[in-house]
């Protein structure tokens, strides 16, 4: 027997990858008591449309975020560096994904 | 549209329709009214595949019926009487516990049932058996994944799954009964015996229980049948005084 007294389900983000090739992309979050349902309701909310292929969920409270009062210091410093885009070269088509 | 009046194989088509939309039509119930959000997605969707599923059946119903028959002059202008789902999925929502134990005894059931489905000799019974068994295979992972989580859960929420799922067994058990229909689809090679099926069905129940920590089956346990003859509970008139009201009041309305 588990705790009995009733407490929020945990928060948990959906990742979801559309296509084979494609990298998992952050879909939004839903609550689930365990990591069986987080899948489940994960296939039930973002993917009902056919938008997957592969499903991950992670604990909303394992990720680690970046504090929006680090803004300056972490993105500034790369906003006049346009030489690190790759925007001079020409990328054939046939590339696809970049 | 009485037993008698139309072929075993439409009755036999019609009798996998009618569980889909019973069943389809109880579960709607719960749209709006999950114990959370993504429940109440994950349910309705559930109820939408299974109302998909209808359909299909009763196109092919009415195609083999003939004349002005329709998917919806067979859902809607039945009667009860006319009706041979089981009478398992008739049964009332009650709490999250007992629509799962509903649906946990029914998915398994109906998992075995479309396997064998997707061997029939008739193509069209295969086609629709081929695309609902993927939507099946994950009803019967939510369902026996919400049993475990409810037996092995709470004191509270293991008192409540264990009455519902004791007070469902002898509904579940008309799966097994046979009817002329059964016979009839399973000697033309349509269906599986369902007799066969519940050797299956016992042992994946029990495995589903005890990982749930609830008691194991009732083996004395007798069938409550009569759904699949036409004989349903008073629930299913209020089920279909609910569901065919619309169609009934405006016969010729379009969407």
């Amino acid at each position: 027997m588990k705790n009995e007294t009733s407490k929020p389900w945990p928060l948990w983000e959906v990742f979801v990858r559309s296509k084979n090739g494609l990298a998992h992309k952050h879909a939004g979050s839903l609550h689930a008591s365990d990591q069986e349902m987080a899948l489940k309701n994960a296939r039930d909310v973002y993917t009902r449309r056919s938008e997957g292929v592969s499903i991950w969920v992670v604990l909303s409270s394992s990720v680690i975020a970046s504090s929006p009062d680090d803004k300056e210091p972490l993105f500034a410093p790369s906003d006049d560096k346009a030489y690190r885009h790759p925007t001079f070269y020409d990328i054939p088509d046939d590339v696809g994904h970049m | 549209m009485m037993l008698d009046t139309c072929d075993f194989k439409t009755q036999y088509v019609l009798h996998l329709a009618d569980d889909a939309l019973v069943l389809g039509q109880r579960l709607s119930g719960w749209c709006g009214h999950g114990p959370i959000l993504e429940q109440d997605i994950a349910i309705s969707n559930i109820s939408l595949d299974l109302i998909g599923l209808a359909r299909q059946y009763y196109q092919y119903a009415a195609e083999l019926i003939g004349g002005d028959t329709t998917e919806d002059s067979l859902a809607y202008f039945r009667e009860s009487r006319e009706f041979y789902n089981h009478l398992i999925v008739e049964q009332p929502n009650g709490d999250w516990g007992d629509t799962m134990s509903r649906q946990f005894y029914f998915d398994t059931f109906h998992f075995f049932q479309l396997q064998h489905l997707t061997r029939s000799e008739d193509l069209r019974l295969r086609e629709i058996a081929t695309k609902a068994l993927k939507e099946t295979t994950y009803h019967a992972q939510f369902s026996a994944e919400w049993i475990i989580r409810l037996g092995d859960g709470t004191k509270e929420s293991r008192k409540r799954v264990q009455k519902s799922i004791t007070h469902h067994f002898p509904y579940a058990l008309e799966f097994f009964e046979t009817t002329e229909f059964d016979k009839q689809a399973h000697d033309l090679n349509l269906g599986p015996d369902v007799r066969e099926l519940k050797d299956k069905w016992i042992e994946k129940v029990r495995e589903v229980l005890n990982i749930a920590t609830l008691d194991d089956i009732n083996s004395d346990a007798v069938a409550k049948k009569g759904g699949k003859r036409g004989i349903h509970s008073e629930e299913h008139g209020l089920i279909l005084a609910e569901m065919q009201s619309v169609a009934r009041s405006y016969p010729d309305a379009k969407w």
